[in-house]
């Protein structure tokens, strides 16, 4: 599904990835851990071409990802912060994405399943944190891409909204497709994911299903194991 | 890029900002009319209003909207559309905005007071034309600016320092060069000297086509005998259009190598 050669991405000085590859295959949930500012969303960006690699390759269902762009109409994203023009409103927002997509899309069983009807003509600016994000991952989900990216999809959602966000995560791999989530959750990515990739200092440090973390690093719990990857580097 | 472009323009038609500035263009179209209650010295009146304030609401409006739209940006960066039809895009919404106000806030006053029946209607057309070119032009530069500097303050500090430049520096620094070489033969110098100031060019633009361009300066005058009316009109026009299609090109060019 995903091929990435060799990817290498500095700002200014600040060497971010430092030779990245990595092959995600079809069907299933992958999570991309890392402390912060290890690359996670870098390497999420240049995936979708927000971030220019200095070097390297992505292929996308074997083909190699182009700077226009349009390949990404096979992708649904979920960016980090739920940053949106401020003086529109949300049904409008909705409807730019969908006309921008120029393809159907499926938004009020989304907006009943997360209650935003009272929100639908309300300005996104008077809109709260949480709800930001509600709105958020209904852009992302009503799109019916093959390929799912989510990065910090948890940010600021009430326990119910987390629920529905698993159960709508989980439908979505039933239906066959790829997603990339990433999180600092460690719950949230225990329960989901299938798959691990772990990103120390812009490299792939760990790759692999949670048993294989677990014997890797000796620990029962998940959220010990990630603490013992850490250490053990920094020792 | 035209969905971008729609979505930009109504986002800026339904801002108050500019109905202020088509509210300005009104008041002072009408102040004009009333004071002059002559159609052709109210041109060449407003002509001097233009040159220097169509460049500055040009460049505050550019650098304002793309650091405003930063949000809209990233949104549409992760949506199915290329990044050149995203920023030439937004470009042309801002600059059509503008020009639509400048356009219509001058246009009707003068429609009122008979424009239609007088001769002076070829130079004001004219006049809103180069009002046009000079949004076009500056609000591509504002562009640019922004696009290189991450940093609001100093984006904003660049493109106002660049407007009070070309605005007034330029024409000193200028005139000091005539006065320290004046044993030299300069009428190249000049000539080459205005083409790389936007604002220049379209006074002398304007002036040639008034017919007063030997009354008003030396660059004028160097340029009506370098060219003739018509030349000189036409090599004006194309250096303005070519200032704005290169900064155009470069947002382009700048666009598709950022990071977001």
């Amino acid at each position: 599904m995903i091929k990435i050669e060799n990817i290498h991405k500095k700002f200014g000085k600040n060497k971010v990835l430092k030779g990245v590859d990595l092959e995600i295959p079809e069907n299933g949930i992958f999570a991309i851990l890392g402390p912060n500012g290890s690359g996670k969303t870098t390497l999420i960006k240049s995936i979708l071409g927000m971030v220019v690699p200095d070097q390297g390759k992505i292929f996308i269902d074997g083909k190699q990802t182009h700077s226009n762009g349009l390949y990404r109409k096979n992708i649904d994203y979920l960016p980090q912060i739920a940053n949106f023009p401020g003086n529109l409103g949300v049904s409008e927002l909705i409807k730019m994405i969908k006309d921008l997509r120029g393809v159907n899309a499926d938004s009020d069983h989304l907006i009943k399943l997360f209650q935003l009807e009272p929100f639908l003509d309300k300005k996104l600016n008077n809109l709260s944190g949480g709800t930001k994000q509600k709105v958020n991952i209904v852009l992302t989900f009503m799109f019916d891409s093959k390929l799912v990216i989510l990065d910090e999809p948890t940010t600021g959602l009430d326990p119910v909204a987390l629920l529905h966000l698993k159960e709508l995560i989980e439908q979505e791999k039933k239906k066959g497709k790829t997603i990339l989530v990433t999180s600092h959750i460690m719950s949230f990515v225990e329960e989901i994911s299938d798959e691990i990739v772990f990103i120390l200092e812009g490299k792939i440090y760990f790759k692999g299903n949670l048993s294989q973390l677990r014997e890797k690093t000796g620990q029962e719990d998940f959220e010990r194991a990630i603490a013992h990857l850490l250490k053990k580097n920094h020792a | 890029m035209l969905k971008i472009l729609k979505y930009s323009f109504f986002d800026l038609i339904r801002s108050r900002w500019s109905y202020v500035y088509l509210l300005f263009y009104l008041l002072l179209g009408f102040v004009l009319l009333f004071l002059n209650q002559d159609l052709s010295k109210a041109v060449i009146t407003l002509m001097n209003v233009i040159i220097i304030l169509v460049p500055l609401i040009g460049t505050i409006f550019g650098v304002m909207y793309y650091y405003n739209s930063k949000e809209f940006t990233e949104l549409l960066l992760a949506q199915p559309v290329k990044r050149s039809s995203i920023f030439v895009g937004q470009y042309l919404g801002v600059s059509l905005s503008l020009v639509m106000s400048l356009v219509l806030g001058l246009g009707l006053p003068f429609v009122f007071y008979g424009l239609f029946q007088s001769a002076a209607i070829w130079d004001f057309s004219l006049l809103l034309i180069t009002g046009a070119l000079l949004t076009f032009i500056f609000t591509a530069l504002a562009f640019n600016i922004a696009l290189y500097n991450e940093n609001k303050i100093k984006g904003f500090s660049y493109a106002i320092l660049l407007w009070l430049f070309l605005a007034v520096v330029y024409d000193g620094l200028f005139l000091m060069s005539l006065i320290v070489f004046e044993t030299y033969p300069l009428d190249k110098f000049t000539l080459f000297a205005t083409i790389f100031n936007p604002i220049d060019l379209s006074r002398i633009l304007i002036l040639l086509k008034l017919d007063i361009a030997a009354l008003l300066g030396y660059t004028g005058a160097i340029f009506q005998k370098f060219f003739g009316t018509n030349w000189g009109l036409f090599l004006a026009l194309g250096t303005l259009c070519l200032w704005v299609v290169l900064p155009v090109l470069n947002i382009r060019r700048k666009a598709k190598t950022k990071d977001f």
